[in-house]
């Protein structure tokens, strides 16, 4: 009689305690398309952070993690169905991988009160959260790139670049256009000489833009790609014997496929990064325990480790991180998306917490504010190695030129509250 | 000899190189447009999947491996063999032919007699279709390829220092010819002129030309038009998988490789949908065209990346004066 009394209490007790939802992060990937090749190891590395939490630690917070993904095929229309299609689903944060989706869904995510966080790509001007409420760029983005880039240089050089010749190669797109604005300004202020060269989509086929960068003979190329672009890049940079390590790709045109398919010749190319690259970390082998060898593997279980899988991981892992500040400043593990904005606003990464979370020096420390959404902007730099092939960290997570972007983004961002009616958001 | 003035001759030549592997890929397109009608959206598509098909079987990889996983709960990938660039090409081969004639069988057969539109329809289905199946069937990834005749005996790539040297010593300036580039033109000619001595000293080619002159004339004398269609579309594959190796050697194979048909486009618009020197010729034209008037205009003037949009008004500027391209026939109907 005891134990049905008691069996009776319980029941009574859990059909009275609210029900406890999925914390949902949705997934806009894209595993189609030109662009696939790079949008499925993020996507791998996405789901499979949030599957080890699930299955490791019951999810975040006692609350279990669910990861819905929309194949976007990196099509801006499509990218925007699918956020519509998966707005009633509870989205905690949406990653949109793309900047073209990021500029149609700033709008739309800020009228819906859902966050969204555009890594190391989107609008720049994003990281002034005194205009931009829900859209948050930390912890870098391509002016942080482009500052890094010339940075590395000036460390390779002495501190000096006056009368060197940079080059741009870039896509001749929004994406790729981004950094000129601030590689001017660079140039103003440290006296080299900067061209661009724009190359147009697809990027299959770059013979004028090559020869001409053989004609200028750049001392150093950077490059703003995506894609095929990038490989054919670096395939032509060999051809024309441009140096190697005198080539320096943003986070974007640094991965395993943008330099796999030149072969011996990409080596010593390099590459920014604003996270760690290989698996040699503690994590990885809770992936393989938690996710891999249970069969639950977003993908073939191949990708661990490779540059856009950890930086998949590296995001899930600073959505999960967020949800976890939501937990503690709402004091529910329940939280919804207006939550989830205020831990994104309030995210704090150190370096205790990096080694914490299995993952020691993997990414730059950062703290995100209400008027600062972009993190301290701090980027490293890669080198590919052809033989081993892998990519080492050549450089320590490095403080970029405030003093230069600083200004660039509260032009930006003031000019698009101006054309919104957008009041400061932290006043 | 003055510096713009080698300049100029370099980019010319860089152009007349472009030109012959943009014409690699219209081939493909005027093959098929001239013995059946059908402008095949699915060329680009077709590079692609000939190219990861000859990719997979080099390396040894299971087809379906990750639908066979899923299906059976194995973890099967690779066979654990390679196979030797010669015969993996053979092999892929006879995959194009296989797929020559499911399209024909499955597809073309059911749409005899429709309204060209509805064909072109078909190829866009046809397009979608074998892009899902080269998905499913070798995956997304990214792959290197390197087609070798012997150990380190593999498609040249770079610098040709032989021109480079040569021009040097004789101009003062060293010209930039890719390797590969070279070795494109060389199969480039070898491929037209097998293919014109095909269709003109065999019985098939005898019959494919009939075909594509009057396809109801040439049944009534006892052609197989479903023979020689599968036969034009398995020598639309070949010419597939060779554009497939030339361009995915630069670039690796990639989805995005089936995107090389935007350059094929103002070629065919330029030399006629339905002439094989039309196509090299056109891409000749086309080549040499965007990449000097990007060196002399583009760059200087426009700020650059004037050549997709520049292909495009060249091919426009023909089709002005001659509507159905340089080679292509001329429509008269009467009325």
């Amino acid at each position: 009689m005891t134990y049905k009394l008691g069996t009776l209490a319980v029941a009574g007790l859990m059909a009275a305690s609210p029900v406890m939802a999925d914390l949902v992060f949705p997934s806009l990937s894209y595993r189609t398309g030109p662009y696939a090749a790079g949008g499925i190891p993020f996507a791998d590395g996405y789901a499979d952070y949030f599957t080890m939490l699930n299955e490791r630690d019951g999810g975040i917070g006692g609350v279990m993690t669910s990861v819905p993904e929309c194949e976007t095929a990196y099509n801006t229309e499509k990218g925007v169905e699918c956020y519509e299609s998966l707005k009633d689903s509870g989205g905690l944060v949406y990653q949109p991988l793309s900047t073209g989706i990021t500029y149609q869904l700033i709008p739309k995510t800020t009228a819906d009160g859902i966050p969204m966080h555009t890594m190391g790509y989107g609008r720049t001007s994003a990281a002034n959260g005194e205009v931009f409420s829900h859209t948050f760029n930390y912890p870098a983005n391509y002016w942080n790139g482009a500052s890094g880039a010339i940075n590395y240089l000036l460390a390779e050089n002495g501190g000096d670049l006056n009368g060197k010749k940079i080059s741009l190669v870039y896509h001749n797109s929004a994406y790729g256009k981004e950094p000129i604005r601030t590689l001017q300004e660079l140039s103003k202020k440290h006296g080299f000489e900067f061209t661009e060269v724009p190359v147009d989509h697809p990027g299959q086929e770059q013979k004028s833009q090559w020869l001409q960068i053989r004609r200028d003979k750049p001392d150093y190329v950077i490059m703003y790609g995506w894609g095929v672009m990038n490989q054919v890049a670096v395939q032509e940079a060999a051809n024309i014997r441009f140096p190697m390590e005198n080539f320096i790709g943003i986070w974007w045109s640094g991965s395993e496929n943008d330099v796999l398919a030149a072969g011996a010749a990409a080596d010593g190319y390099k590459a920014l990064t604003f996270h760690g690259v290989g698996s040699d970390f503690p994590v990885f082998d809770d992936i393989k325990t938690h996710v891999v060898d249970k069969g639950l593997a977003a993908g073939a279980g191949d990708q661990i480790g490779t540059v856009l899988y950890n930086r998949g991981l590296y995001a899930a892992m600073l959505a999960a991180e967020a949800a976890k500040t939501a937990q503690e400043i709402h004091g529910t593990p329940d939280i919804t998306a207006a939550m989830m904005r205020d831990g994104m606003e309030a995210l704090k990464i150190t370096e205790e917490k990096m080694t914490e979370l299995g993952l020691p020096n993997f990414g730059p420390t950062f703290d995100v504010s209400c008027s600062n959404h972009g993190g301290t902007g701090l980027v490293g730099v890669t080198q590919w190695d052809a033989t081993a092939k892998e990519w080492t960290l050549i450089s320590d997570f490095a403080p970029t030129d405030m003093d230069v972007i600083q200004p660039l983004i509260e032009e930006d961002s003031a000019a698009y509250a101006a054309e919104n009616n957008i009041e400061n958001n932290c006043g | 000899m003055p510096e713009q003035l080698a300049y100029t001759i370099e980019v010319f030549l860089n152009g007349l190189m472009a030109g012959v592997l943009y014409a690699l890929v219209a081939l493909g397109f005027v093959l098929i447009y001239k013995a059946s009608g059908i402008f095949n959206y699915a060329q680009g598509v077709m590079a692609l999947f000939a190219a990861m098909t000859l990719v997979g079987i080099q390396n040894g990889q299971v087809p379906f491996a990750h639908l066979i996983n899923a299906i059976f709960g194995t973890d099967v990938h690779k066979f654990g063999w390679t196979v030797h660039s010669f015969l993996a090409i053979l092999l892929t081969v006879i995959v194009m032919i296989a797929l020559a004639w499911a399209v024909q069988k499955f597809v073309f057969k059911h749409l005899v007699g429709q309204e060209p539109i509805i064909l072109f329809m078909a190829t866009i289905g046809l397009a979608y279709f074998l892009e899902g199946v080269a998905d499913l069937m070798w995956g997304s990834e990214l792959k290197a390829l390197n087609v070798c005749a012997a150990d380190g005996v593999c498609l040249p790539q770079g610098l040709n220092m032989w021109i480079d040297e040569t021009t040097f010593n004789a101009f003062g300036y060293g010209f930039f010819i890719d390797n590969l580039d070279i070795v494109a033109s060389i199969v480039a000619a070898i491929l037209v002129i097998g293919l014109v001595m095909f269709a003109q000293y065999t019985k098939q080619g005898r019959a494919m030309r009939a075909v594509a002159d009057d396809h109801q004339a040439a049944l009534s004398v006892g052609v197989s038009l479903n023979f020689i269609w599968v036969l034009v579309w398995s020598l639309a594959g070949f010419v597939a998988l060779v554009a497939g190796i030339m361009w995915g050697a630069k670039s690796g194979v990639q989805f995005s490789l089936s995107l090389i048909a935007l350059k094929a486009l103002p070629v065919l618009m330029l030399g006629g949908f339905t002439s094989i020197p039309g196509a090299i010729v056109g891409g000749l034209i086309i080549g040499v065209g965007e990449k000097l008037f990007e060196f002399l205009i583009g760059a200087p003037f426009l700020g650059g990346a004037t050549e997709n949009w520049f292909a495009y008004m060249l091919a426009l500027l023909f089709l002005v004066f001659r509507p159905q391209g340089l080679f292509g026939e001329k429509i008269i109907e009467r009325v």
